[in-house]
């Protein structure tokens, strides 16, 4: 079974091949150049790298959000394209889900965080479970858009010890140190920002137990409304 | 040009503003589909294109107007050549979801890509239904957001003697449709009230502009068409918007008529077309028409449909980029300004 993973839900650019328990290859770049510029060409020098004929792949999985809106579009109009083209089915792995994998095997309570802008994080929690000698990713809190004070609120009733990741660090590791009452630590650098190998692997779950889906029905979770559809509504006295 | 044995063909994409469009064009000019999927009714709640929600439906709908173009000309990508696609102009966020589809097709189909400028896709929308016509010729771009006057000298090369300084052409239709409650598209509410009303009836303004004389500028237009409404208002008279739809159309078509005209004159041109949303605009193609017959020019405008923004027109303008030798790397971006005739 061989996987293309895509991620370009934030800042990371990262695209990975995986083939059952192996990762063929993964290339990461955390760069201030765009993705159009940057994630197709990532893929052609895998692919050379890896002599990749695409139409050996049995899927391609990609991150679906939430993350940037333009970043999830390129990534997954990219995917689209290249599923179309080759008539594969495509795995839409929600971006959190995919960065808690990267701490697979953890005891902790696994805590991605990604900065969503307006006083919020999109967020999730996992945890790791150990059934028959495997680990399986347990989801505590599906993955969502709420505020900060919100999570650490939720973190601290639970109590265990929780691990943080993601590019929602930085921005409010000081306010996690000053409340959150559960001990807590953040992970290191090779392992706290979106990973493809994460996605491709995660991918590689779900495509056994059978949730892939066409190319052309694979769609974003934003977890949020437009700008415009959101004044609408409150306009409109609707939630 | 030389003839090719060989049929090009080209699936193209363009998604550039509201509409997501895909199209098989063979060798430039034969239009074997043509589908747009357009997003009009939904842009409509909001009072024009919201360029977020652009985005998200055109991610949603792209692959399914793909494989309607596809089917519709009966052939699948292995039949095609090249896939081409509109990078610029346009919203930057709906360009890069055609983009990012079209370098997503083309390398795992291993297709040539072509990145296409969505100007020269509406020029060359009047190559499809006018086999004989070939450059070089004038023609005048009006959409939403664009005004160009454009002397077209061979196939990809292009002189702009004129462009507008504020306000395009379309804009300028959309703001005064919504001044006086016509709502959104204001290009074909303006038109439609318009027939009901005399285009002598008020005087508006036909700007001269201080740049290149083939220059435009509408905003003094726009202003004002609300000057007279609000003097109105104070003086506690009505205003018929069917006289002002009607006056303020007529402004735009004149100030379009004489520059073209003008240029005509200055260029010893024989063949002139137009081109762009405003181009289906009939107020505008009579007056044109009309132009070019006093003055024994040859006429070309697309059909309405080909004047929308299309991507049988950006297939069209691809054929001369492909037969030219031009290819776009896997690295091709979205150029949200890109200048016409810029690289």
């Amino acid at each position: 079974m061989k996987i293309l993973g895509i991620d370009s839900s934030g800042l990371v650019a990262s695209v990975a091949v995986t083939e059952d328990d192996n990762l063929l290859g993964e290339y990461t770049v955390n760069y201030e150049k765009t993705h159009s510029e940057t994630l197709l060409p990532m893929v052609d020098d895998l692919a050379k790298r890896l002599s990749l004929d695409l139409n050996t792949l049995d899927a391609i999985a990609v991150s679906k959000g939430p993350g940037s809106f333009t970043g999830l579009r390129i990534g997954c109009a990219t995917v689209k394209g290249m599923g179309l083209a080759l008539n594969k089915p495509v795995i839409g792995v929600p971006t959190l889900d995919a960065l808690a994998y990267n701490l697979w095997g953890m005891t902790n309570l696994v805590c991605p965080i990604m900065d969503a802008r307006r006083d919020q994080v999109y967020t999730g929690l996992y945890r790791f479970v150990k059934l028959k000698d495997e680990f399986h990713m347990e989801t505590v809190l599906m993955q969502c858009a709420i505020g900060i004070d919100e999570l650490v609120e939720k973190i601290n009733r639970f109590g265990s010890d929780v691990t943080f990741l993601g590019d929602g660090v930085p921005v409010y590791e000081d306010y996690i140190r000053k409340n959150s009452r559960a001990p807590f630590s953040f992970a290191p650098a090779n392992l706290n920002k979106q990973r493809a190998s994460s996605v491709a692997a995660l991918g590689g779950v779900y495509f056994k137990e059978g949730k892939t889906e066409s190319a052309d029905s694979l769609k974003i979770d934003y977890l949020r409304l437009s700008q415009a559809e959101r004044e609408r509504n409150e306009r409109e006295g609707k939630e | 040009m030389t003839s090719t044995d060989k049929e090009i063909k080209i699936l193209a994409i363009e998604t550039s503003c509201d509409e997501t469009s895909a199209a098989v064009v063979v060798n430039g000019r034969d239009v074997r589909s043509n589908i747009i999927s357009t997003q009009i009714p939904l842009h409509t709640l909001y009072g024009g294109v919201v360029p977020e929600i652009a985005s998200r439906k055109h991610t949603e709908r792209i692959n399914q107007v793909i494989r309607q173009a596809l089917d519709e000309a009966k052939m699948t990508l292995s039949d095609m050549d090249a896939i081409a696609v509109t990078y610029g102009p346009g919203l930057v966020g709906a360009l890069l979801v055609g983009v990012s589809e079209a370098k997503g097709i083309a390398y795992a189909a291993n297709l040539p890509l072509i990145g296409v400028h969505h100007i020269e896709g509406h020029i060359s929308a009047n190559y499809i239904e006018n086999k004989d016509l070939e450059p070089p010729f004038l023609c005048l771009v009006v959409s939403g957001g664009h005004t160009h006057l454009v002397r077209v000298l061979d196939y990809g090369k292009y002189e702009i003697l004129g462009r507008t300084v504020d306000d395009a052409a379309g804009e300028a239709f959309d703001k005064v449709a919504r001044t006086i409650g016509l709502g959104y598209p204001g290009g074909p509410k303006i038109e439609k009230k318009a027939t009901l009303g005399n285009p002598d009836a008020i005087d508006l303004p036909r700007a001269k502009v201080g740049g290149s004389e083939y220059d435009f500028s509408f905003s003094g237009l726009k202003s004002a068409v609300l000057n007279y409404i609000n003097k109105a208002g104070m003086k506690g008279e009505t205003v018929d918007p069917a006289d002002l739809a009607a006056s303020f159309q007529k402004a735009v078509v004149d100030v379009l008529t004489d520059h073209a005209e003008h240029a005509i004159d200055s260029f010893g041109v024989s063949e002139f077309a137009i081109a762009g949303g405003v181009a289906s605009n009939g107020a505008l193609r009579a007056s044109m028409e009309e132009m070019c017959d006093r003055k024994g020019v040859k006429f070309y405008r697309p059909s309405p449909i080909l004047c929308t923004d299309n991507a049988a027109m950006i297939g069209a303008a691809a054929y001369y980029e492909y037969i030219a030798g031009r290819r776009d790397g896997w690295d091709l971006n979205a150029v949200p300004a890109l200048a016409l005739g810029e690289r």
